[in-house]
């Protein structure tokens, strides 16, 4: 059985790509065969952050308009055999995703064994977006704790069960996460930024994970090393966790208190 | 808090304003989701309406189509301005003239 997993938000910059790469190498890290797709067409980034930029050849656009094999297109991580990036295409504009198309690649890759499809949604609610979704088994909805993230989100989360396959065809609903990113437990604890509870309060889902803001994800995608493969990043483990809740094991959230300050940083603040 | 800040004045708690913002919003925009088109229409034309009569503000005027068993209902929740207010309002019309 192979499962799509949409990665979406509705608000741009929020850490879609950051969050597909990262769930895509945990996965294939717990032996899982993995494909991630750039749905950002004409945004070209999943690349970059993955670390193969340079290796890409053939586009998801260039599958779909059978200008090449999915398999010419897919490029396969060099950590991990397991673990196949398809990229977004630079050139094209967005109307070059089309359903029919994107539903032949997507059973391809059920015929090939895959076992997961992370499929990273760009911003907005157009097009991509609503192709990256549609297909979904599950969702990830990335979010930040702000008030306009937030909105977006629950935005998105109405998409998702009313405009996408799933719900068409009245099948089971698309199971659905949220993964709050960029969590500050400092400004949380100062009462300046909504905590993991008003989030989840305010949206009623569950809570995947919590990914603090942490600068181990700028140095993770200046080098193409996905942030999960850093062990001495919060925002690492905090993925990694994140990966094995969504693998049903039961982990407690971690990196949500703000670190302790010594007596002079508590006397002259931060 | 530093000392720094504490002297400074401590910044307001906005977390929990914008939490009580979105609570709102969200729930307004739940509801709206799914209902007939004409709803936003016909909230401006009642808000003229009630206008006519009350010095009502933009957010006074709510409207919700909610299922009770196996029939909708509109829900319409009309929010009047204080005495005061209204009287100062009132005032205010009657200078005009
Ligand atoms: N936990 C984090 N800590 C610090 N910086 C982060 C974190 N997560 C993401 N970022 C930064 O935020 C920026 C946006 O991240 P990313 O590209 O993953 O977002 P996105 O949702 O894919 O954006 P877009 O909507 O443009 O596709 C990047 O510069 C990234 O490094
Ligand atoms: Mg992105």
């Amino acid at each position: 059985m192979t499962e799509f997993i949409v990665v979406t938000s509705g608000k741009g910059g929020v850490g879609k790509t950051t969050s597909s790469a990262s769930v895509a190498v945990g996965l294939a890290k717990r032996g899982k065969k993995v494909a991630v797709i750039d749905f950002d067409v004409g945004l070209r980034n999943l690349d970059l952050i993955m670390g193969c930029e340079r290796r890409v050849v053939y586009d998801f656009v260039n599958v779909i308009h059978q200008e090449c094999t999915l398999k010419q297109a897919l490029i396969k991580d060099k950590r991990y055999d397991n673990l196949h990036v398809l990229a977004a295409s630079q050139t094209r504009d967005k109307e070059a995703l089309t359903k029919d198309g994107v539903e032949r690649v997507l059973n391809e890759l059920k015929d090939e064994g895959f076992d997961y499809v992370v499929c990273d949604s760009p911003a907005g609610i157009e097009k991509g977006a609503f192709l990256a979704m549609y297909f979904a088994d599950r969702a990830i909805v990335v979010v930040n704790p702000e008030v306009s993230s937030v909105r977006d989100s629950d935005r998105i989360l109405g998409l998702l069960s009313s405009k996408t396959r799933r719900a068409e065809t009245g099948a089971e609903p698309i199971v659905q996460h949220l993964l709050l990113t960029r969590y500050n437990p400092t400004r949380v604890a100062a009462g300046d930024m909504m905590s993991i509870d008003d989030v989840k309060e305010i949206l009623g889902i569950e809570v995947l994970g919590v990914i603090p803001e942490s600068e181990g994800v700028l140095a993770a995608s200046n080098a193409g090393v996905p942030v999960i493969l850093d062990e001495t990043s919060n925002a690492g483990h905090a993925y990694d966790d994140a990966v094995a809740r969504l693998l049903g094991d039961v982990r407690p959230m971690r990196f949500l208190e703000a670190p302790k300050k010594g007596i002079l940083s508590r006397l002259f603040g931060s | 808090m530093g000392l720094f800040d504490f002297l400074r004045g401590s910044p307001k708690q906005t977390a929990s304003i914008a939490k009580e913002r979105l609570r709102i919003i969200v729930a307004q925009e739940r509801s709206a989701r799914g209902s007939p088109d004409y709803l936003p229409l016909l909230r401006r034309e009642l808000l003229e309406v009630i206008r006519k009569y009350v010095n009502v503000d933009q957010e006074a005027v709510d409207i919700q189509v909610k299922r009770d068993g196996d029939h909708e209902v509109l829900d319409l929740t009309v929010t009047l301005p204080d005495k005061s207010s209204a009287a100062a309002a009132a005032a205010a019309a009657a200078r005009e003239g």
